[in-house]
């Protein structure tokens, strides 16, 4: 029942090396700037330095004539819009009629080296009418002169809106004893992983074009490629090479992927583009600058009667996931609590500035910052310690939300419970001396989204093929994105805990959409529950050949047959039996190969409104962090001492792999808490390297206790939920709710530098408030 | 410095002598001309530590060092750190600790903390954070290759 038992299998549970760490240690691992094809050609991006301009004309003769330059493309070539979300199809390869933003694409070039291809961007004159910068969403959400989008709502920029209501908000909010509120402001943050995006484009005689690329989701570069290019998808093959990270940044189809494809095709050559670092942060898709309103109504007792929300969502120049966004937003503040009444008002707007997308605990990360210190507010009015008030109003298992989400196993109570006790936080909470405080931030998130982007065709969410030969090795075939996370060693490991064999008779291919079945790849943590679970489905059904082979040779029924260490025996007598290669040999008979499909479908849940689907998933993680921190108040820095992470994923499968996850979010987290913001002077981003991004130092990353607590879920693969975002999400509020019982001080700005700790300080003073003696 | 000839000078051990322009970059040397594309590129300014090679022993951004600079001296790239067989201990326990994820900046790790290991066999956990602090790594949050570095110290 409790994953603290790891000896209730074989392999899972237990700590479990990347499968391809010796590759990545030796340098050997390839990506795809190391793709290197015969003749290929460099692509190269010429990007709009207007934040809005119609493009009336594009001289592009000057550079055509350049000396080995192969190809010139612009916007009207390819002008078919696509996007990630089929419902908001409103990127094209390179624009069309308008520049968007500065960064966006206008026009490209395939030449025969670097210098020549920036010489040839260099001739490119582009005659355009500047058109009015929208920097600023809270412009946006009236009619406006020049809609950045034709499609924005009645004429102004909003590019979605959502009105949710559950419950009697305003009455729960008058009988309340306590009422607390906050207003959030977040900076844009982005993904800033160490490989900048790059893509290999070439298109053969055969009539076949093929697409090495860094991305995340190869099948929805593979869809958006075929639609913008006009090629019947049979006709394309993705592969995805090794990727530098991801965490959201290359879930999109990007437009340069599809570019160079394009320049590809005009010129008969393989074609490279590689990102410098300013292309990456220009491109962006991090998480969006946020303007949140949370109000949180509760009776005497600390019972949480309503919640009443708004956001204003910076979306910049495309929609990207903008939609699931904008209700992730709202949605996302649903659990871990049981919140009766709920109201939400969230737009996103287009802004002239670098698209916002998906980014790492996307869409709950902001919410539960504001959420979560309301909550640390109301605590202190009904006087209530925050764990007192957290446990009062933890939503038990099997239970619902009042927007219908299906709740099904939550350890966090557990959760709670650990990071109480391991933390010392009944000694440590008010108790500490000025400038030294604990907080408490907690969280959830969904382990996949139930509702798949695309529903046509209807299919599995996964699909996982093995392949085994007389060789004995056991290929597996699937489109999951391993980007670091470890999905290959999970899928892997699941496959070997299910046959009995060493994990060193497992290969996990290279994603090739010629022999992977389709899947949707890696985002909103969804690989562990749903390629997890297609694995282990198809493990089965190849234990189930090798079985009734091994039956056959020992002369009994298959039901008498069990799965030891790399054979098969006779269950009341396992001195008797046969080897893996044995069976393997036997079951091949009358076949061959053996090949064998497992896939996974998500059962329908959620309510019937509008928007219901949105932040449905197959189960959630949950977590309880305590953040320690140390602030010197003469000059506003402080340090994050250490982090007690007590989080349920279910089972852990691989607990190095979960460590990591949860080591990484942390680190993720205290750079938004921290420094890490996109600073924009208007519409033009002004800090487009990883000098002025700052992610933290080595040395300003905490100790981190990691308890993980989680009992199985009933429907997660050996009981596994997700552990690659939710961890992210409580970090930030634990920070920021310890700062303020480090120095008395409320911080409802990110990032918290120290300046403003030191304004929040004067203002304190100014008030005459006095904390812990200061 | 301003010389056209061929470039000569020890990679991973052995000599080699190969045409190279002035303004040509250690790494687009390394990984465009040599092929060896172990040597990552991460930024082109010296910000990320993902292209870190050995230049006689010492951990050297490549994308800001012009080849010539390298003339007569001694290149290690991670294909030298590594033995024709198996891994070193550094890369055995980065990958036993899980010390790796995505991977991308791996390879500049493994470089910075071998010339750590041999400067200073048995250092301390601020050592270890000052030695790395060049080399950015946005999934691990630095803690196992930390752990990693410790244990192939011990191993030593």
């Amino acid at each position: 029942m409790s994953t603290a038992t790891p000896d209730a299998y074989r392999l899972l549970g237990r700590r479990i090396p990347y499968v391809e760490g010796p590759l990545k240690v030796t340098g050997r691992a390839e990506y795809t700037d190391d793709i290197q094809r015969p003749g290929m050609l460099v692509g190269r991006l010429l990007r709009s330095p207007w934040p809005h301009a119609r493009l009336r004309s594009l001289d592009v003769s000057a550079a055509r004539a350049l000396p080995g330059v192969h190809a010139v493309l612009t916007g009207e070539r390819y002008p078919t819009p696509f996007g990630v979300l089929p419902i908001t199809h409103d990127e094209t390869a390179i624009a069309v009629d308008k520049a968007r933003y500065i960064g966006d694409i206008i026009a490209a070039v395939a030449a025969q080296d670097e210098r020549t291809a920036e010489a040839a961007l260099s001739l490119i004159h582009a005659d355009v009418e500047p058109l009015p910068e929208y920097s600023d969403p809270r412009g946006g959400v009236s009619p406006v002169p020049e809609p950045i989008h034709a499609r924005g709502l009645a004429g102004s920029n909003i590019q979605k809106e959502v009105l949710q209501h559950f419950g009697d908000v305003d009455a729960a909010i008058a009988r309340a004893a306590a009422t607390t509120r906050v207003r959030g402001t977040f900076a844009g943050v982005t993904h800033a992983f160490t490989e900048p995006m790059a893509t290999v484009a070439e298109a053969t005689p055969d009539g076949r074009l093929t697409v090495w690329s860094a991305t995340q989701v190869p099948h929805y570069l593979h869809r958006a490629l075929s639609e913008v290019l006009g090629i019947p998808m049979h006709r394309i093959r993705v592969i995805k090479p090794e990727v530098g990270g991801g965490f959201g940044g290359k879930s999109d189809p990007l437009p340069h992927e599809i570019v160079c494809a394009a320049l590809a095709i005009e010129t008969g050559r393989p074609v490279k583009i590689l990102f410098d670092r300013e292309d990456v942060f220009f491109t962006n898709h991090g998480r969006h600058p946020t303007q949140n309103d949370v109000r949180v109504a509760a009776e005497a007792d600390g019972t949480l009667l309503a919640y009443d929300i708004e956001a204003l969502i910076d979306g910049g120049a495309w929609s990207s996931f903008g939609t699931v966004t904008t209700y992730y937003n709202g949605v996302l503040a649903m659990g871990p609590y049981r919140v009766p009444n709920f109201r939400y008002k969230g737009r996103r707007v287009y802004t002239t500035k670098p698209p916002s997308g998906a980014m790492r605990a996307h869409g709950g990360t902001n919410i539960r910052y504001s959420i979560e210190v309301a909550l640390d507010m109301l605590a202190e009015k009904v006087g209530l310690d925050p764990f007192a008030l957290r446990e009062k109003n933890a939503l038990p298992p099997n239970s619902t939300t009042v927007n219908e989400f299906r709740i099904t196993s939550t350890s966090f109570r557990q959760c709670l419970a650990a990071a109480r006790e391991k933390s010392g936080w009944d000694r440590k909470f008010r108790q500490l001396p000025y400038g030294r405080g604990v907080g408490l931030g907690c969280g959830f998130y969904i382990s996949g989204s139930n509702s798949p982007i695309h529903f046509t065709p209807k299919m599995p969410q996964s699909t996982v093929h093995l392949k085994v030969d007389m060789d004995g090795g056991i290929a597996v075939q699937s489109m999951q994105a391993d980007i670091g996370q470890g999905s290959n060693t999970l899928l892997a490991a699941i496959v070997a805990e299910v046959l009995g064999v060493d994990l060193e008779r497992v290969h996990v291919q290279r994603v090739d959409s010629d022999v992977s079945p389709v899947d949707l790849g890696s985002y909103s943590s969804r690989v562990t529950f749903m390629m997890g679970n297609a694995a282990r489905a198809a493990a089965e059904q190849l234990k189930g050949k090798l079985v009734v082979a091994a039956a056959e040779l020992l002369a009994r029924r298959p039901e008498e047959i069990a799965v030891g260490h790399e054979r098969f025996e006779i269950a009341n007598d396992p001195a008797t039996g046969v080897s893996f290669l044995e069976a393997l040999h036997k079951a091949m008979e009358s076949t061959g190969a053996l090949t064998v499909s497992g896939s996974f479908q998500t059962k329908p849940v959620g309510g019937t409104f509008k928007g219901a689907r949105a932040g449905t998933a197959p189960a959630y993680s949950f977590a309880a962090y305590v953040a320690e921190v140390d602030v010197d108040v003469e000059t506003g820095e402080y340090r994050v001492v250490k982090i007690w992470a007590a989080f349920d994923c279910g089972r852990a499968l691989n607990r190095l792999a979960v460590e990591g996850q949860i080591e990484g979010s942390i680190h993720m987290g205290l750079g938004q808490v921290m420094g890490e913001s996109m600073n924009y002077r208007g519409s033009r981003l002004f800090n487009p390297s990883l000098l002025e991004y700052k992610i933290p130092m080595p040395q300003q990353m905490p100790e981190v206790e990691i308890l993980l607590v989680g009992e199985d879920d009933p429907e997660g693969p050996f009981g596994a939920k997700e552990a690659g975002e939710g961890p992210l999400i409580a970090t930030l509020p634990a920070i920021g709710n310890a700062l303020y019982d480090a120095i008395g001080v409320r911080f409802t700005e990110l990032p918290i530098t120290p300046d403003r700790v030191l304004r929040g300080l004067d203002q304190r003073h100014a008030e005459h408030r006095s904390w812990k003696g200061d | 410095m301003a010389r056209s000839g061929p470039l000569r000078f020890q990679l991973n051990g052995h000599p080699v002598e190969v045409p190279c322009e002035e303004a040509r970059v250690l790494l687009d040397l390394v990984r465009e001309d040599l092929r060896l594309t172990g040597t990552k590129r991460g930024c082109d300014l010296g910000t990320c530590g993902c292209c870190t090679v050995l230049l006689d022993g010492r951990p050297t951004l490549s994308c800001l060092t012009l080849a010539r600079l390298v003339e007569g001296r001694s290149v290690v790239t991670v294909e030298g750190a590594s033995p024709p067989q198996g891994l070193s201990p550094v890369q055995k326990a980065f990958v036993e600790l899980g010390a790796t994820q995505c991977g991308f900046c791996t390879p500049g790790f493994v470089l910075t903390a071998t010339a750590l290991l041999r400067s200073s066999p048995h250092p301390s956990r601020e050592e270890i954070e000052r030695a790395i602090s060049g080399n950015l790594c946005r999934c691990t949050g630095y803690l196992k290759i930390i752990e990693a570095i410790q244990a192939a110290a011990e191993v030593r």
